[in-house]
């Protein structure tokens, strides 16, 4: 069986693309596209906890599915946000939309 | 190879193909089909080994191939994945398969493959034609569609998700597969996705088919609560059967397996597009007609009356809901065909008739002849998805005489803009006609007379006579209007000066109709019947010997009637007749006299939805949610707060800086608060990256600082 590090490593790596795609991306999409990386490295996390913990108490697990729906409700309005951005602003480049500044 | 890993491996091919040309091949059409084609055809051989060797082994009904291995674990059980071959997954594989390789083949032909770029195309938009200087003339060409890789990228999608449903072993990867074609019927019908009307036939599809698709999650739900798996043979067998025939389910004295059998039926009303639900089928005949004969022959609508009969052991057991399954299958093969005779668009016409096929099977099974329904679906499958291809070839080459002429104000999908293409367009015409004639129930020689004699026989020999009587009424509406579909298309004289111009269409694309044509025809004689006058005893009945296997109690014959045969020979030859009779003569739509306004805006349903539905929800919306919860409640409450803040504000101005601040100490403070804002209110960009930037820095800053100094 694989070790448990190697899991905790991918997951740790998969966080770090995302967070770097949130953080260096232009397209507001591609920021949610990193946003979903990281939930997703959490939930490789809750999964391999689970797994390699009691497997009969499932709570990693349901956490996980927990994090699913909260993310696809999260995708749901944010993608409604960048396309209501984008018809009133013509842009989906997040450093263009910065109507709350000084 | 053993069965079992062929089994494995069939789905494979297709989405391996899908993540190729989405990843790699995209850019370069030739490969991007050669991939699709290729892997629809593996598919194909695979299916057809697996085929040949499962009609050597006897009683395969109660030995299937089965494999399966754990999938998801829940807690220390698992969730289990795998593949079942039984006689009708075989026989169901055969046409599926088939059907989907010559789809392939025909969009290579259907999309312009090898045609020059057009002019002005642009992507998500049909292609426009393309001018090309030959022999010193220009004149308009067909052009290749702008996104044509992607195209066999969703295709491959799709069939991927079609034969994960057949193969499946369990309701939960069966619905997996149901899933995935729901999101490929949503992507391919808004394949066009700049033309307004592609767009909301996309959603329309999406949201109609959700309706059921709930209602079969929830039945799959309870069904896996009462027996605890989701196995079709665990399911099926006489103990877990018992049980759920015995529970109550306490919804309006239905027995567990008939509300389980309900939701998933209300599942196939969904997919399969039967009343109520139907209204999402003809708009989707917006997508390219590849992906109409796709959806609405080969593998989605089928798929839908498929689920009914793999879970057709369960859903037998409720005398109730075996009634509402027969009322919703016969009520919408007479309901959709009556509309059919008012529509003018050619492939609008096959959509209603699709409907009112599905209806015939679905009303089959209803009446608890599963064979008769598994046969007409399967020949239903070859000629109509032989009659889209047709539809498909006849559009295409009515597009060619649009180009030719350059008016493009004439509609190349509108029959009475057709007429006289048996000579311009004759393979398509003789394929067209022997797949209206299998539609239509052409006596002893069609597939289509075969399978839906037997429904009719099976009704009357199980004395369900007011399903009979409609059936017969649907079946003789069926050949009226596939003869009007004929005789308006093919016969008579051209009627536009496009239609003189057609022409016939590529090899790609006749190909398969012909190959469909052969089984058209052909596959109606494995399932003749034995006491069958002359004909019965010559080939065996293959069909209900081999299909009927798969049911624990292998189904009887029904007894030789005359009454349901001289029904189905009168309905057939008198709808054709009459068809011929009535618009031999007619030229134009103002001599149409079936344009009855009731049927052809089809009941009005699209209107009824819309002021029921989609308007009652722009109002909760719109009146609700924006005016009364943001506007009113939320922003109501933010407003709160600046009146609040400026009267405390304005108090402690009065009664403290006034009087104490402004005269004891002076502006200092102030200045200094102001000039340090002066200077920090840089740092609010209005960039959310920066901001999340400093949040990271912050947290890496303070996180080694804690850890330096808490724990090292």
């Amino acid at each position: 069986m694989v070790p448990l590090s190697w899991y905790l490593i991918f997951a740790a790596a998969l966080f770090s693309i995302g967070l770097f795609g949130v953080l260096s991306r232009r397209n507001a999409v591609a920021i949610l596209l990193g946003i979903e990386l990281m939930l997703n490295a959490v939930n490789i996390n809750l999964a391999a906890f689970w797994r390699y913990g009691d497997v009969t108490r499932m709570a990693g697990q349901v956490f996980a599915i927990i994090v699913f729906a909260v993310a696809a409700a999260e995708v749901a309005v944010g993608l409604a946000l960048v396309i209501s951005v984008y018809r009133r602003r013509n842009t989906v480049v997040a450093d263009e939309i910065d109507m709350m500044k000084w | 190879m053993t069965t079992e890993t062929l089994l494995w491996l069939i789905p494979l091919p297709p989405v391996l193909a899908f993540f190729l040309i989405v990843l790699f091949t995209n850019r370069s059409k030739a490969l991007s089909h050669s991939v699709g084609v290729g892997a629809a055809f593996l598919s194909w051989l695979m299916s057809m080994v697996v085929f040949v060797r499962a009609l050597g082994v006897e009683h395969l009904g109660e030995h299937p191939f089965e494999s399966s291995i754990n999938w998801l674990p829940t807690g220390d059980t698992w969730l289990r994945i795998g593949v079942l071959l039984d006689p009708t997954t075989a026989a169901i594989l055969f046409f599926v398969a088939l059907t989907i390789f010559m789809i392939f083949l025909y969009s290579v032909g259907y999309h312009n493959f090898g045609q020059p770029k057009g002019d002005h195309d642009h992507k998500g938009l049909p292609p426009h034609g393309a001018t090309v200087d030959e022999h010193g003339h220009t004149h308009v060409v067909p052009s290749v569609e702008p996104m044509y890789s992607r195209f066999f990228a969703f295709l491959g999608l799709f069939a991927f998700g079609m034969y994960v449903l057949v193969l499946s072993d369990n309701l939960l990867t069966f619905f997996v597969g149901w899933e995935i074609m729901g999101l490929c019927s949503y992507l391919l019908i808004g394949f066009w996705y700049a033309k307004p009307s592609a767009r909301d036939a996309a959603v329309k599809a999406f949201m109609t088919t959700r309706i059921g698709d709930v209602f079969m999650l929830l039945g799959i739900a309870y069904l896996y609560s009462v027996t605890g798996t989701l196995t079709f043979r665990e399911i099926f067998t006489e103990d877990v059967l018992h049980t759920l025939a015995s529970v109550p389910s306490g919804f309006l004295g239905f027995s567990a397996a008939g509300l389980i059998g309900l939701l998933l039926f209300i599942g196939t009303v969904g997919k399969s597009a039967q009343f109520p639900l139907h209204v999402w089928l003809p708009d989707a005949m917006e997508g390219p007609t590849p992906v109409s004969a796709m959806i609405h022959a080969a593998t989605m609508v089928s798929a839908g009356v498929y689920a009914v009969v793999r879970m057709f052991p369960l859903i037998s057991l409720d005398a109730g809901t075996m009634s509402i399954v027969a009322f919703i299958g016969a009520f919408t093969a007479i309901f959709a065909a009556t509309i059919a005779v008012a529509q003018n668009d050619i492939k609008r016409v096959l959509a209603y008739s699709t409907i009112s096929q599905l209806g015939f099977m679905i009303a089959a099974l209803g009446i608890g002849a599963y064979v008769a329904a598994v046969f007409h679906l399967i020949t239903h499958a070859f000629f109509k998805a032989l009659l889209f291809l047709g539809s498909g070839s006849v559009i295409h080459g009515m597009e060619h005489g649009v180009l030719h002429t350059g008016n493009h104000h004439v509609d190349p999908q509108d029959m009475y803009n057709m007429g006289g293409l048996r000579r311009k367009m004759p393979i398509t015409f003789w394929t067209f006609l022997i797949g209206g004639f299998a539609l239509s129930g052409f006596p002893l020689i069609t597939a289509g007379f075969w399978s839906k004699d037997e429904i009719l026989a099976d009704a009357w020999g199980h004395h369900h006579y007011a399903v009979f009587i409609v059936l017969a009424i649907a079946a003789f509406l069926t050949a009226f209007y596939t003869m009007r579909q004929i005789t308006l298309t093919f016969l008579g004289e051209p009627r536009t000066k496009e239609a003189e111009h057609a022409q016939e269409t590529p090899w790609t694309m006749t190909v398969p109709l012909i190959i469909l044509s052969i089984f058209a025809v052909g596959y109606g004689w494995v399932g003749i019947p034995e006491h069958f006058p002359v004909l019965g005893g010559l080939v065996p009945n293959w069909i209900h010997e081999f299909v009927g296997g798969t049911l624990a109690e292998h189904p009887e014959a029904v007894e030789f009637n005359w009454t349901p045969l001289l029904t189905s020979l009168f309905v057939a030859l008198g709808g054709l007749g009459l068809g011929y009779a009535v618009y031999r003569d007619v030229n134009s739509v103002a001599q149409d006299r079936f344009q009855i306004p009731l049927l052809k805006n089809k009941y009005y349903f699209d209107e009824a939805y819309n002021y029921l539905f989609v308007k009652p929800a722009y109002w909760f919306a719109e009146n609700v949610v924006y005016k009364l919860m943001d506007q009113g409640l939320i922003d109501g409450i933010l407003h709160i707060f600046g009146p609040v803040t400026d009267r405390i504000g304005a108090f402690i101005r009065n009664n403290f800086d006034l009087p104490v601040i402004n005269r004891f100490f002076g502006d200092g403070s102030a200045d200094v608060t102001y000039g340090l804002g002066e200077r920090m209110r840089f740092v609010q960009t209005g960039r959310i990256q920066q901001y999340l930037m400093f949040a990271l820095v912050t947290f890496i800053v303070v996180g080694a600082a804690l850890y330096f100094f808490l724990l090292a």
